[in-house]
């Protein structure tokens, strides 16, 4: 009966929820701008994070290595595009 | 008939007119071949709904090839503008439009497809396999790419060609400075074709990190196939950033969003911003597999192994990530400030040095070898030389501070030009060359290929090079025309009569075509220059299966260690084959996809939604339908084996 029961998954159904549900707080709840983008980013991350492992199954294969490179690459190159593009549009104009 | 206006031209001229009579008539011509001869069905089965990598190769190729040639004719009547000042060949509309045209098609609709296209051919048989990961998505694809481009390619005769240049900045490209429905047109059809190039880097990742031979390692690949490995994982994380920007793009022309307006907190220059950041790295998906190219040919044609295989395969890795951080390095005037500018510079110039280490690598393998000199190898040789020259002024270029004196000069396009050209086309054509017999099962005339060559290298100098020169002296880009006193005038004539040059050089590609076609030699052998790897150890032609058995690998010129070492390429027995079944669907869907664009474009939102049902009806047909390809029996295996082996 153990090995039937999804725990994993459902726990992190349940997590997800969570998550879902603390970013939708800044939106009811009356809070400063830098605190609302600070939860939306961690729980945004965390999300996508908890997606990736738990429900697309990243690293339950062989390949496991070469999946991760490539999301490692691309959380890179998403980094290097936001806070570039920061620099040359904001912060040094 | 207020509807029918919508499609009228806005800015219309004789040779459009002509133009339109033109297309009828080939359409009709072709309707009617096909007819006359019976071909429809032969179409339809062999073409339309094939789902082999080799053929949909080969219609990537001829697309990219058609492409070129009217990519070549824009090129000319812009040269033909300019040769001389004042003149009044065309008003500055029509420069607008032919200069945006020129760039949009050579490169995303000649450039792109024509490295696509080796990929689709070259790659699964370099590695062993029977055909790419996902046959079904790579016919997909294709087929839109290619409905992608004909809807950007009508667009001068249905409602008015884009005219805001190709990188199509705003808030030049918004509805205020852009009324006509061209640049609704350059969203769209960008945005099609580029779903289509998105897959393709997902499916050839797939088959060559999963579908390798037994015994190639990933430090045992070919090298054409490393530069497609690094090629597709570029794609994979650039072109979503395309797709994302057009779809802005489109909604701020159509939807009244305010993404890259000048009021309500739109922001003109993020358009600038975004479109570099999958624009500079979309300039390496253009040259890695060129690259990648000259490596296989260089190190046929010299016999040897190719010099420093790991820092080759390094350097890409290393470009790969580089390409991602130099993109600012576009727009270093756009009025931010110094420290931004200086971390591009920096980054722009890093990206020079593994550049620089691939030249060095082909150098020294030329330097032990035993040079032959065949067309393709022709091509490379002189590459070598004229890709560095571009490649020095992109280091010029690459200088934020002195950039302010070279952007938006001809300078800048006499730059792109030289890499594109040398780096890409030559390659191309090297290409072409090379892969011509494993392609066609006949090689192309040699004499002609190599006069081919030279014509086409000497006009590039003599159309670039006084570029070079105008640009430094302040001629502008995209300016239709010049007054006397500039003094600009001879030097535009010189690069004129380079252009026509390059124009016969093309002329003299087809020629060679129709020539070997009807006289060159069919018994060739399916190793006609004695090659290093896999794509020459199968048949000419090639067989639906690709290998009767899986080959065995143990390094990177698996077909040279059995030529010379007597390594066992071929173990085992034949074994029933599973191959994929052809399909209409992505025709038909792709085909969809065209009257979802035009819709689009117009604004028609009755047939869009049409469309868009139909769209996902194919894709709920696909996740229905019951599909497990078929089975090549062991008899008849043998039986085309000893038909190909015969021949
Ligand atoms: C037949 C040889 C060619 C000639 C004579 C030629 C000539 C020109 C000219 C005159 C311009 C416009 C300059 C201006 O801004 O006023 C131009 C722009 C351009 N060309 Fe070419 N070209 C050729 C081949 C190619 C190839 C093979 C490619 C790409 C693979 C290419 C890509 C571009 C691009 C991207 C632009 C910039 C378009 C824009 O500014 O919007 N060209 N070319
Ligand atoms: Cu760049």
């Amino acid at each position: 009966m153990r090995e039937l029961f999804p725990a994993k998954q459902v726990m992190g159904f349940v997590f997800s929820l969570v998550l879902t549900a603390v970013a939708l707080l800044v939106y009811f709840l009356d809070m400063s701008f830098t605190t609302g983008m600070t939860i939306l980013l961690i729980t945004a991350f965390v999300q996508a994070g908890l997606q990736l492992v738990v429900f697309m199954h990243a690293g339950e294969t062989k390949d496991k290595g070469a999946i991760y490179t490539n999301i490692y690459y691309g959380l890179i190159i998403a980094l290097v595009t936001i806070f570039g593009t920061l620099l040359t549009m904001v912060w040094d104009m | 008939m207020d509807f029918f206006d919508r499609f009228a031209i806005p800015h219309a001229s004789p040779a459009i007119y002509a133009s339109m009579v033109a297309i009828v008539l080939t359409s009709v011509a072709i309707v009617a071949g096909l007819t006359y001869f019976k071909k429809w069905g032969y179409l339809w089965r062999e073409w339309l709904t094939t789902v082999d990598h080799k053929r949909i190769g080969i219609m990537y190729l001829l697309s990219a090839l058609l492409m070129l040639f009217r990519g070549g004719v824009d090129a000319i009547m812009m040269r033909a503008q300019l040769a001389a000042p004042e003149s009044k060949l065309l008003d500055a509309q029509h420069y607008n439009e032919i200069f945006t045209t020129h760039g949009v098609v050579m490169i995303l609709f000649m450039a792109m497809p024509f490295i696509i296209g080796f990929m689709n051919f070259v790659v699964p048989l370099q590695i062993g396999a029977r055909d790419v990961a996902f046959p079904r998505l790579n016919a997909i694809s294709f087929w839109l790419f290619f409905m992608g481009a004909m809807l950007f390619n009508i667009s001068f005769v249905v409602g008015g060609s884009p005219d805001a240049g190709w990188t199509s900045y705003f808030p030049l490209a918004g509805n205020e400075f852009s009324e006509s429905v061209g640049t609704n047109y350059y969203m769209i059809a960008i945005q099609i074709a580029g779903i289509g190039t998105l897959m393709t880097g997902i499916n050839f990742m797939t088959t060559i990190l999963k579908m390798r031979a037994p015994g190639m390692t990933l430090m045992k690949m070919p090298m054409f196939t490393w530069s497609s490995l690094i090629t597709n994982a570029i794609i994979v994380f650039a072109f979503p950033v395309l797709t994302v920007l057009l779809a802005m793009g489109t909604m701020d022309r159509l939807f009244g969003t305010q993404f890259f307006t000048t009021e309500n907190g739109g922001m003109d220059m993020l358009w600038a911003n975004f479109f570099w950041v999958w624009g500079h790295p979309e300039v390496y998906i253009l040259i890695l597999p060129a690259f990648g190219i000259y490596s296989q040919v260089i190190s046929t044609f010299a016999r040897r192994n190719l010099y420093g295989y790991k820092s080759m395969v390094w350097s890409m890795v290393i470009i790969s990530l580089l390409s991602f951080l130099v993109w600012v390095h576009h727009f270093f005037t756009m009025g931010q400030g110094a420290l931004a500018n200086s971390i591009f510079s920096i980054t722009t110039m890093a990206i020079a040095v593994p550049t620089g280490v691939k030249i060095f690598n082909w150098l020294l393998t030329l330097w032990k070898g035993k040079i032959v000199i065949t067309t393709p190898m022709l091509y490379s040789m002189l590459f070598i030389p004229l890709f560095t020259i571009g490649g020095v002024t992109g280091v010029m270029l690459g200088m934020s501070a002195a950039d302010y004196q070279y952007h938006n000069t001809m300078f800048l396009v006499a730059h792109f030009h030289m890499v594109i050209i040398p780096g890409v086309v030559f390659a191309m054509l090297a290409g072409l060359t090379f892969y011509w017999p494993k392609m066609f099962g006949f090689m192309l005339n040699e004499r002609i290929g190599k006069l081919t060559a030279w014509i086409i290298a000497i006009s590039t100098l003599v159309a670039f090079m006084p570029m070079f020169f105008t640009g430094l002296d302040g001629q502008a880009r995209r300016m239709y025309t010049y007054s006397e006193a500039t003094g600009f005038g001879p030097l535009n004539m010189i690069s004129f009569v380079g252009a026509l040059g390059l124009a016969a050089g093309f002329v003299l590609l087809v020629y060679n075509v129709y020539y070997s076609t009807r006289y060159a030699s069919r018994d060739i052998s399916a190793d006609p220059w004695d090659a290093r790897t896999l794509e020459w150890a199968t048949h000419t032609p090639v067989p639906s299966y690709n290998f009767a058995v899986e080959p065995q690998v143990s390094s990177e010129e698996p077909l040279w260690d059995a030529k010379k070492n007597g390594h066992e390429l071929f173990k085992g027995e034949y074994k029933e084959i599973h191959m994929p079944n052809n399909s209409g669907v992505p025709f038909i869907m792709s085909s969809i996809f065209f009257v979802w664009g035009f819709s689009f474009v117009f604004s028609l939102w009755i047939p869009l939604i049409l469309a868009t049902i139909g769209i996902f009806a194919c894709m709920t047909h696909r996740s229905f339908e019951k599909d497990h390809g078929h089975h090549i029996s062991v008899k008849e295996i043998e039986e085309t084996e000893e038909k190909l082996r015969g021949a």
